[in-house]
């Protein structure tokens, strides 16, 4: 990136060179909603398929982790718009302040899903050889750290679930799908977080520098949208792989 | 130097320009010049031209025998499979867009540059990148899966190079992104004072359409090959019957960009057409505001008809009637420009140089492919024509018959803005006929013989075949001729050919008021535009007022003597 | 159109709109504990919906973007659409599988 406000050869003024780096942002995230929508898509379908296993697999899920980080992205997304809102005001300190704080929740966002990726590994949620959904069930509560109530609760829903599928081989095989599909996107919307981050530690370091201010801010607008989108991203995974059949739990 | 029209008369390369700016590799590979980043892409499609085109000449060698035995079947499979993936992820897609558009469409618009400049240079890397993994891919055990890479195949039973080739095309998916994210914001925000959205050349409309379909289907076949190769390499289910994934997903999803992926190999040639004809007919184009809106009408609907390459998977009923429908309605953008074009050259003043050749040639070859497109649209028909060498003849005469002749055609057009460099004429016109004889040798007897019922994809056919089949290699090799042609005396009119001038043809775009070959920044200053696009009587810039042309005589054709 | 002269969303909005987010939240994942059917899917989409709306129109400045930027948004939803609903056409219309869960399929097939 040039120096603040410096013009580039081919724009005539900043206001074009502003207006054109906004576009070309938001265009690029309409790209990544059709990305995204894909594997969407693909989750609505084998959902509307296979709405037990979908319902078992999403009650193994950590809730109040996957809430706590919910709320973490979203108050991110708060603090990165306050960001902008002080490079818009001339505020330098406090663009740089609120983009740490920006970073350090996002960084907190990534290692809660380190412990819950953690989590699965552990119960056997891994797709591949030693995937096994009746793995908690089978074993004693502590094993997977539940109550004695979680833990019955889960035993009746598994029990009642094979049933319903037709043994526990099907119930493995569509629970394999959800968890890769877990897996898939969880995964995908992490990497565009650890992109974020990267993203964010530059600005850290440009605006540690005075470069933004009233006149030119478009670097912080820019990454705050790519920010707010990976945030809407998980607005949307989070109900859909977390709250499926939380009445049963 | 630039604004006047001399046919006959001498003319000199401007002193500077922006292939002798500046010297050296790192000058070409560091770049950000959009018009050498489009020929660091003539040289790369042309690589993977002929890469597809080697695939090519074995599969119609093999064929020249019902038994086939030039290769094992296995082989056979690998053959059309590189073929395909060469031909449409690394030529076709790329070629128009991002050769002449990257070259001409700032030009044209009256900007320095491309808006994202760096972006422009990333995206040929990506390009580069994606192309190295592809051709490990064929290095290393080749693909046998078809271009359509349908699963459970590609992803658990093929033994073949799958997983390299597969990231190779998702990354090559976001040089198309870029290409095409770069291409709508200049469009939008780069014109030059004057140029408002209706004077701009049916061009820019074409690849502003063709931009369109880029980033909004492009993160699809991107997600689509990421699930793919997940399910591939981690034995993810999604589309793996055993764990109770649908295969039929993949192909909705795969379908979903790769039908609009035709309409952005085929748009920007279109482009191509609607700025040859007016120039060779030297009138202005007939239904200007039509052609632009059939190119985005194409855009839009391009992208609600994909299952009909799935009208045999099994799909509803219900959805069927909704697709094929859909699929004829998409037929109507097209005919509306091919009826434009047909009617510019109504009461015009024809003159045959070698891009109206390839023009003319599109609408006949476009307009058979397009029709037969129909045949394949409609449900009863599709049952006896899927999978047939119906199918294969519908598409290489759109594909080739129509977006790989505009190709030439514009590369041939726009040659002297390129270069600053006519090529020779004689020996341009007879390639066009040669390659225009090669193409129909090679793909007509193919409708027959899908007619008849020969599979695609089959490495051998039933003896009664062999006739057409011999013709149609027959006819390749001739088309090949035709090919090799150009590249032989465009290479050598670049250091030979007969210096052109800013304007040769005369044509009216704003590029033709730059000199041959361009400053780096295009224009010494902005442009203020205030004529009409195609117009050949109020010029006064270009030489060009009244009824009649300023010149003496008929007019003397723009090429010197070969 | 230029962008400089734009509105300065202040602090205050978007403290209500983080308030409002975090209200959803817990809003959806109260009604999730509930059991109302085929419905659950439905309010939770609604919910998410309307968080992201919140999200795009006040913390990316949509509503204060110009004509242009907001035509770029809804086409990038009303794509997503397209290629949801027109794919679902084909799922939704489709006879049912009469042995899904009756026998039961055979676990993944290794690769050599």
């Amino acid at each position: 990136m040039h120096r603040t406000g410096e013009l580039y050869g081919q724009y005539k003024t900043l206001d074009q060179q502003k207006e054109t780096a906004t576009l070309g942002m938001w265009i690029f995230l309409v790209t990544e909603i059709l990305f995204f929508g894909g594997v969407f898509l693909t989750y609505s379908i084998n959902r509307h398929q296979y709405p037990t296993a979908f319902g078992v697999g999403g009650n193994m899920l950590d809730l109040f982790l996957g809430g706590a980080n919910t709320v973490v992205l979203i108050a991110s997304s708060f603090t990165m718009a306050m960001s902008v809102w002080s490079a818009q005001t001339s505020k330098k300190a406090w663009v740089t302040l609120f983009l740490i704080a920006t970073l350090i929740l996002g960084t907190v966002f990534l290692g809660v899903k380190v412990v819950e990726y953690k989590q699965k590994f552990d119960h056997h949620l891994i797709p591949g050889h030693g995937f096994d959904i009746t793995y908690c069930s089978k074993s004693p509560a502590a094993v997977c750290g539940l109550s004695e109530k979680e833990h019955a609760d889960e035993v009746k829903e598994v029990k009642d679930a094979i049933e319903t599928e037709g043994g526990v081989t099907a119930l493995n095989a569509h629970a394999q799908l959800y968890f890769s599909l877990y897996f898939g996107m969880t995964g995908l919307h992490a990497l565009h977080m650890i992109v974020g981050a990267g993203l964010l530690l530059w600005l850290i370091l440009e605006s540690r520098k005075g470069r933004f201010d009233a006149n030119y801010n478009t670097p912080v607008e820019n990454v705050g949208l790519y920010w707010h989108f990976v945030d809407i991203v998980w607005i949307f995974l989070f109900p859909l792989l977390y709250l499926i059949n939380r009445h049963l739990a | 130097m630039s604004g006047t029209n001399n046919p006959g008369g001498e003319h000199q390369l401007p002193r500077e320009h922006y292939l002798n700016a500046t010297y050296g590799i790192r000058s070409w590979l560091l770049t950000t010049d959009h018009k050498r980043i489009a020929l660091l892409y003539l040289a790369s499609v042309t690589f993977f031209f002929f890469v597809g085109g080697i695939f090519a000449t074995l599969i119609r060698i093999h064929l020249l025998t019902p038994a086939g035995y030039l290769v094992t079947p296995e082989t056979y499979n690998k053959l059309f499979t590189m073929h395909g993936v060469a031909m449409i992820f690394f030529f076709l897609i790329p070629s128009i867009p991002a050769v002449l558009g990257n070259f001409l469409i700032p030009i044209m618009v009256g900007a320095k540059d491309l808006a994202f400049p760096k972006i422009n240079l990333l995206s040929w890397y990506i390009y580069v990148v994606g192309g190295c993994f592809v051709l490990y891919s064929f290095a290393t055990g080749g693909l046998d899966t078809g271009w359509t890479f349908y699963t459970p195949l590609s992803s658990i039973y093929s033994n073949a190079a799958v997983t390299p080739a597969v990231i190779g095309i998702f990354i090559n998916g976001f040089s198309s992104i870029l290409t095409g994210l770069n291409f709508l914001v200049t469009v939008h925000t780069m014109r030059a004072p004057g140029m408002t959205w209706f004077r701009l050349p049916l061009f820019v409309w074409a690849h502003y359409a063709t931009s369109l379909i880029m980033i909004l289907g492009t993160p699809v076949i991107a997600i689509t090959l990421l699930l793919a190769g997940l399910e591939r390499m981690f034995h993810f289910g999604f589309f793996n019957p055993a764990y109770g994934g649908d295969p039929i997903l993949f192909q909705h999803l795969f379908w979903f960009y790769s039908h609009p992926a035709v309409y952005i190999m085929i748009l920007p040639a279109m482009g191509v057409i609607s700025e040859i004809i007016p120039t060779f007919v030297r009138k202005p184009i007939f239904g200007y505001s039509f052609i632009a809106a059939s190119s985005i009408g194409i855009a839009v609907i391009g992208f609600i008809v994909w299952a009909h390459h799935m009208f045999l998977t099994g799909e509803a009923t219900y959805a069927a009637i909704a697709f094929s429908f859909l699929s004829y309605l998409v037929a109507i953008p097209s005919a509306v420009k091919v009826f434009n074009w047909t009617s510019t050259l109504y009461k015009g003043s024809i003159s045959w140089d070698t891009p109206m050749l390839y023009a003319l040639g599109f609408i006949g070859l476009f307009t058979i492919g397009g029709l037969t497109g129909l045949f394949l649209a409609c449900l009863g028909l599709d049952i006896h024509l899927h999978d047939t060498y119906f199918v294969i003849a519908h598409f290489h005469y759109i594909m080739v018959g129509g977006a790989v002749m505009g190709y030439v055609g514009g590369l041939h057009f726009w040659w002297p803005k390129i270069t600053g460099r006519l090529y020779p004429e004689f020996l341009a016109r007879t390639a066009a006929i040669i390659l225009f004889v090669g193409f129909n040798l090679t793909f007509f007897p193919q409708f027959i013989l899908g007619g008849l019922g020969m599979p695609r994809r089959y490495h051998n056919y039933p003896p009664e075949f062999q006739v057409l089949n011999v013709m149609s290699t027959a006819g390749a090799s001739i088309l090949a001729l035709g090919y090799l042609l150009p590249m032989i005396y465009l290479t050598w009119s670049m250091r030979y050919g007969k210096i052109a001038g800013p304007n040769p043809w005369p044509a009216t775009g704003l590029e033709w008021k730059t000199a041959s070959p361009p400053l780096t920044e295009n224009f010494h200053e902005t442009p203020v535009v205030d004529w009409e696009p195609y117009d050949f009587v109020h010029r006064p810039d270009l030489g060009l007022t009244g009824s009649k042309p300023k010149l003496p005589g008929k007019l003397s054709p723009a090429h010197g003597d070969d | 159109m230029s962008e400089n002269g734009h509105h300065i969303v202040s602090p205050k909005i978007y403290a209500a709109i983080l308030a409002a987010l975090l209200l959803f939240t817990w809003l959806t994942v109260q009604a999730a504990k509930i059991d109302l059917g085929p419905w659950n899917i439905v309010l939770a989409l609604l919910i998410a919906t309307i968080k992201m709306s919140l999200v795009i129109l006040f913390f990316m400045h949509g509503k204060y973007s110009p004509k242009r930027t907001q035509i770029v948004i809804v086409s990038g939803f009303f794509w997503l659409a397209i290629m949801l609903g027109l794919t679902l056409t084909d799922y939704t219309t489709r006879h049912p599988e009469p042995s899904r869960s009756a026998n039961p399929p055979a676990i993944a097939i290794h690769r050599a």
